[in-house]
């Protein structure tokens, strides 16, 4: 369970989120919409601990745990997994090492045992093949040369094989095509279960409609100005955001 | 090349240059040759106080020990230093107001597009106009006067306001700095001063428009802006010259220096006569320029489209001292013909997360070689600071030379410093599609030319962006291909 | 003795030789020790000092006796080496064969100050092909200032791979002059791990059509280390590709230099030429500088060069921190994947692994 309460951050001297308070049960996969500018990216990058985000006020609790202090790869390994905006390009490091890296070092705080590049490819090519990947993928280097459907489904397939608790899926979709879209929302679907939850973070109503959520927020300059059922994103498509940023 | 470009461009070759009429206008010139005589002579002129005098003599003294750097791309026959006339001025006295001003000048300055006349001005740009060595008319200056903004001939600045000049002359091109900038020192007769009290948007462009009339005649002028803290300015200097078959000398200063928050932004669009298609005549134009961003998150930015000149030797540079300041240098240096061009600019990152971008795109075409030379340097306590370097040429014909020497230098880790540079020549499939789509060759060639520089040109003072396209239009013709 | 180039001079403006000249250099005594020779399994050519030593060379058909040879180069250093009578390889493969692969090794070891002038030249007559390894170790202070000169005839194909580990108490300076006929290619690695200071300088002139350089390098520095990495690439005939990859990593107070001019001629036409240098500073006090550098005479020309200067990019790695790896592991990561790319050009699996394994044992000393 993921619960944020009263987080207030800043960039610099610029204040982006003024109070933002969010609880999104095991099982549940809550979607935020707000316009550009709101702080959606800012709250992604605040939750996963990116540098130059400064939290001035508030916490944020996953399974009772305060991760505001915890390092990036300490929040990965406690089940929490970003999904990137813009995936970056890594020259030199393959995808196969990058994933099996990364998952032996969440497998290890874990106290899990690491796994050998036997079992690890089977796992891979598993994933690969699910998400109609070519095979090829696992050999480039991370997202150097992808196209940008390409890098979300990158994000995907890492997400399948690290398996989180949470999804924080940052506007995956912008940029994509419709065919990319629903590999993203597979994505996500194959994950549901009563133990998931994902945060769906998207400035256009369609990627709901194939993620369908359990409740929908507008966030907008920097707060949490409204909260309902999955139809409210319907209804913000056909009103747009205007009228909102006000309250 | 095809035939027809080459065509056109010999055709285009043969245009004359728009600017080369001579005033015929009463002048008083000092005899030639340069001497610790001249300096005091000048001096004398001037009025100027005994400091000034010793600071020019120091120069003079100092350029005496110095050799002409040869480290650039350019050739030329020797100078002969004594064999210039070092000052030379309209005959009549320094008008008061643009009523007195001689009509004779007036109407070069009408010519030229730059009217002097405040009604018929280019609205919102004030003009200080210096002919040879002096001033001759400097408008709006009641309307800045308001402001607060100081902007005037330097030699009445050191009358005027010797305080702000003897504090920052020479404070960020020392007197010694090169050879040209000692010679400039020791003989400068005239250029503007501009001073932005602390918090103060200079409320119009200023300009100052150069012209080289008399012959024989080298002209120094030194041009010094100060921004106080938060103030900002952006000025522009035009340049032409009449056409005369003997190379002139033109070796200016111009000093910048920004306070806290200041910004100022230097744009030239220089078109000194380039010479004739066989490389006589010209004007040889050896110019130090520099900024000191000395005040927290200030900003320099300079702007060039250099199209005129036999020779261009100039770097254009900042001196990034403050935290957080910015430097930027945008340079469209076109050359044609027998035209030599070696420009660029250093970059010195002292302060913290000071940055600097430097775009600069070289066109040669004809006889002529263009060199991009460039320094970026990174000291150890610049942490953070960045650089971004993008340094494009375009070869038109297969008889000129486009060189690209920067120097990169990083003595700070946390700094990042990324440069490219590309050259190529105007792609064929571009010119074919333009041509089938209606447009003469030389049109496309035009076009195409002017999408390259377009990224400098947008940095331009909209007034001054379409005269610029307008003239590299102008500059490529007779060389197009 | 021709002078030692100063600062003064603008190629010598990053290298700075000072510490060179205060040494007095003796002649090279007789070796004593024995080099561990890579287990490769190629014929090689040992030399313990600067001298051939037969017993430990295996000899290699296309070997010639050493014989003194005029320099074409201009290079300072190679002035140098020309007033001395080193040895060196002297190869000429006949036209039309493939020689394989040749090790060449150079061990030197003292306990005063000595210097070497060794003097290779290599042949390619038309079509020929050869792999050349070249290994310079050492302990002690000395100074090895090498020079080749090399000509690929028509349709040859020179691989030339160097691994540079002096002693860090030695000085390396090698000049390469490579004349590169039409078809021909020329394809140059090399990797800077030892010396104080070292400086690899290569003029290479392109002469025929498709005639093709590969200038690359590796440098990977620490302590005081200066490395310096500087070419020529002279394009003198159409439709001539060049390519060059020259990467740094910098640790300590370690600085690396790279200097790279493509010269363009007139008659050059459609000339590609490809530069990129990138370098690594893994700490505050490491310097690179950089000096691309074009100079183009013929209009229908692809030129391009880039260089870039930094630490690790901090976006790189917060995204392998947030798929769970350790920030040290997600350093170490990064830089492994940056020299990874470095040992890309190297198309010669046997060398290609050689250099791999001494970047392992570089890296677990950092």
């Amino acid at each position: 369970m993921l619960e944020i309460k009263n987080l207030h951050a800043r960039i610099g001297d610029a204040e982006i989120l003024k109070g933002v308070t969010l609880t999104i049960p095991d099982g549940e996969i809550h979607a935020i919409m707000g316009p550009n500018g709101a702080g959606k990216s800012t709250l992604s990058y605040v939750l996963s601990g990116r540098d130059g985000y400064e939290v001035t006020e508030g916490e944020v609790l996953f399974n009772g745990e305060n991760i505001l202090e915890m390092e990036p790869e300490d929040r990965a390994a406690a089940g929490m997994f970003l999904a990137f905006q813009y995936p970056v390009e890594l020259p030199g490091v393959g995808n196969a090492n990058f994933l099996r890296t990364s998952l032996n070092a969440i497998r290890r705080k874990r106290g899990e045992e690491e796994l050998d590049a036997v079992a690890f490819l089977k796992l891979a090519r598993g994933a690969v093949k699910q998400l109609a990947m070519k095979e090829d993928f696992l050999k480039r280097n991370v997202n150097v040369g992808f196209s940008g459907g390409e890098k979300k489904r990158n994000e995907m397939l890492q997400m399948a094989i690290l398996k989180p608790h949470l999804a924080i899926l940052d506007e995956t979709d912008s940029g994509l095509d419709i065919d990319a879209l629903k590999i993203v929302a597979e994505g996500v679907n194959t994950l549901r279960d009563e133990k998931f939850s994902a945060l769906v973070i998207t400035h256009y109503q369609r990627l709901l409609d194939y993620i369908v959520p359990d409740m929908v927020h507008v966030l907008a300059g920097g707060k949490i100005v409204r909260s309902g059922p999955a139809s409210l994103a319907q209804e913000l498509e056909a009103s747009g955001y205007a009228g909102l940023e006000a309250a | 090349m095809s035939m027809t470009t080459e065509a056109t461009i010999n055709e285009l070759a043969a245009q004359k240059y728009k600017y080369g009429f001579t005033t015929d206008i009463e002048m008083e010139e000092f005899p030639k040759g340069l001497s610790t005589d001249i300096v005091r002579l000048i001096s004398a002129k001037k009025g100027e106080p005994e400091w000034l005098l010793e600071w020019r003599l120091k120069a003079y003294a100092a350029w005496l020990k110095m050799e002409e750097p040869e480290w650039a791309r350019i050739h030329h026959p020797p100078i002969d230093y004594d064999a210039l006339y070092y000052y030379a001025a309209p005959a009549k006295a320094m008008p008061k107001s643009l009523d007195e001003v001689d009509p004779e000048l007036l109407k070069t300055y009408e010519k030229l597009g730059i009217p002097l006349n405040e009604r018929a001005a280019l609205a919102g740009v004030a003009v200080d106009a210096v002919f040879d060595s002096v001033s001759v008319a400097t408008t709006f200056r009641e309307t800045l006067g308001k402001a607060g903004v100081i902007f005037c001939p330097i030699s009445e600045a050191v009358r005027e306001h010797p305080e702000l000049v003897r504090k920052y002359l020479g404070s960020v091109v020392p007197a010694g700095d090169n050879y040209f900038a000692a010679l400039n020192s020791a003989v400068f007769s005239d250029g503007s001063f501009v001073f932005i009290p602390k918090g103060v948007r200079c409320p119009m462009e200023l300009s100052t428009y150069f012209r080289i009339n008399a012959r024989n005649t080298g002209q120094f002028e030194r041009t010094l802006i100060i921004a106080e803290e938060g103030a900002s300015v952006s000025y522009l200097e035009g340049c032409t010259a009449p056409m005369r078959d003997e190379n002139q000398l033109h070796a200016a200063v111009v000093e910048l220096v920004a306070l806290d928050e200041a910004k100022i932004k230097y744009s030239t669009v220089q078109n000194w006569y380039p010479g004739d298609a066989d490389g006589k005549g010209g004007i040889y134009n050896f110019v130090t320029k520099r900024g000191a961003c000395r005040g927290r998150n200030s900003k320099i930015s300079w702007t060039q489209v250099e199209t005129g000149s036999a020779i261009t030797w100039k770097y254009p540079s900042c001196i990034l001292q403050g935290e957080g300041s910015v430097g930027e240098f945008y340079s469209v240096a076109l050359t044609n013909n027998r035209q030599q061009a070696d420009t660029g600019t250093k970059m010195i990152h002292i302060g913290k997360n000071t940055s600097s971008t430097i775009i600069s795109k070289g066109i040669s075409a004809g006889h002529s070689n263009n060199t991009y030379r460039g320094l970026v340097k990174i000291m150890p306590g610049a942490s953070g600071a960045r650089n971004f370097t993008q340094c494009d040429s375009l070869l038109i014909g297969d008889q000129c030379g486009a060189h690209t020497v920067p120097y990169i230098e990083n003595r700070n880790a946390s700094a990042k410093v990324e440069h490219e540079a590309t050259t190529s020549k105007i792609a064929e499939d571009q010119l074919f599609y333009c041509r089938s789509r209606g447009l003469s060759e030389e049109d496309a060639v035009g076009l195409i030319v002017n999408g390259f520089c377009k990224d400098v040109l947008k940095e331009l003072p909209m007034e001054f962006a379409v005269e610029a396209q307008k003239l590299l239009a102008v500059s490529l013709e007779g060389s197009v291909g | 003795m021709n002078a030692l180039p100063t600062r003064k001079l603008e190629a010598w403006r990053y290298t700075d030789l000072r510490p060179l000249s205060a040494i007095s250099f003796g002649t090279p005594p007789v070796a004593a020790t024995a080099p561990d020779l890579p287990d490769l399994p190629f014929p090689r050519l040992v030399f313990l000092n600067g001298a051939l030593n037969s017993a430990l060379s295996t000899g290699f058909t296309h070997a010639k006796p050493f014989a003194p040879f005029a320099v074409r180069g201009t290079q300072p250093m190679a002035l140098i080496n020309a007033e001395h009578a080193g040895e060196g390889i002297n190869i000429e493969i006949p036209a039309g064969q493939d020689a394989g692969e040749l090790l060449l090794v150079s061990q030197a070891s003292g306990t005063a100050p000595f210097a070497f002038h060794p003097r290779h030249r290599v042949k390619l007559g038309q079509g020929a092909k050869l792999t050349l390894i070249e290994l310079d170790k050492g302990e002690g202070t000395y100074w090895q200032n090498a020079m080749f000169e090399v000509e690929v005839g028509q349709g040859a194909k020179f691989q030339h791979f160097r691994l540079q580990q002096e002693s860090t108490d030695a000085f390396n300076t090698t000049s390469i002059h490579a004349d590169i006929a039409g078809d021909a290619a020329y394809e140059h690695f090399s990797l800077t791990l030892g010396s104080k200071i070292s400086r690899t300088e290569i003029e290479a002139n392109l002469l025929g059509q498709n005639a093709l350089a590969h200038l690359n390098a590796a440098q990977l520095l620490g302590g005081t280390q200066h490395g310096d990495f500087t070419t020529i690439i002279r394009h003198k005939a159409p439709n001539c590709p060049s390519r060059q990859t020259v990467k740094s990593v910098l640790a300590g107070r370690a600085r690396g230099v790279f200097q790279g001019k493509i010269e363009v001629d007139q008659i050059a036409q459609k000339t590609d030429g490809y530069q990129m240098s990138q370098a690594l500073l893994l700490s505050p006090d490491a310097e690179m500088d950089i000096k691309p550098e074009l100079q183009i005479f013929a209009d229908d020309v692809k030129c391009s060069h880039g260089a870039t200067i930094g630490a690790l990019d901090e976006e790189q790695v917060f995204y392998l921190r947030s798929r769970g790896i350790p920030e040290a592991d997600a350093r170490q990561i990064l830089i492994r994947a940056f020299l990874e790319e470095a040992l890309e050009p190297v198309t010669h699996d046997a060398s290609k692994a050689l250099f791999e394994e001494v970047l392992e044992s570089w890296w677990g000393r950092q």
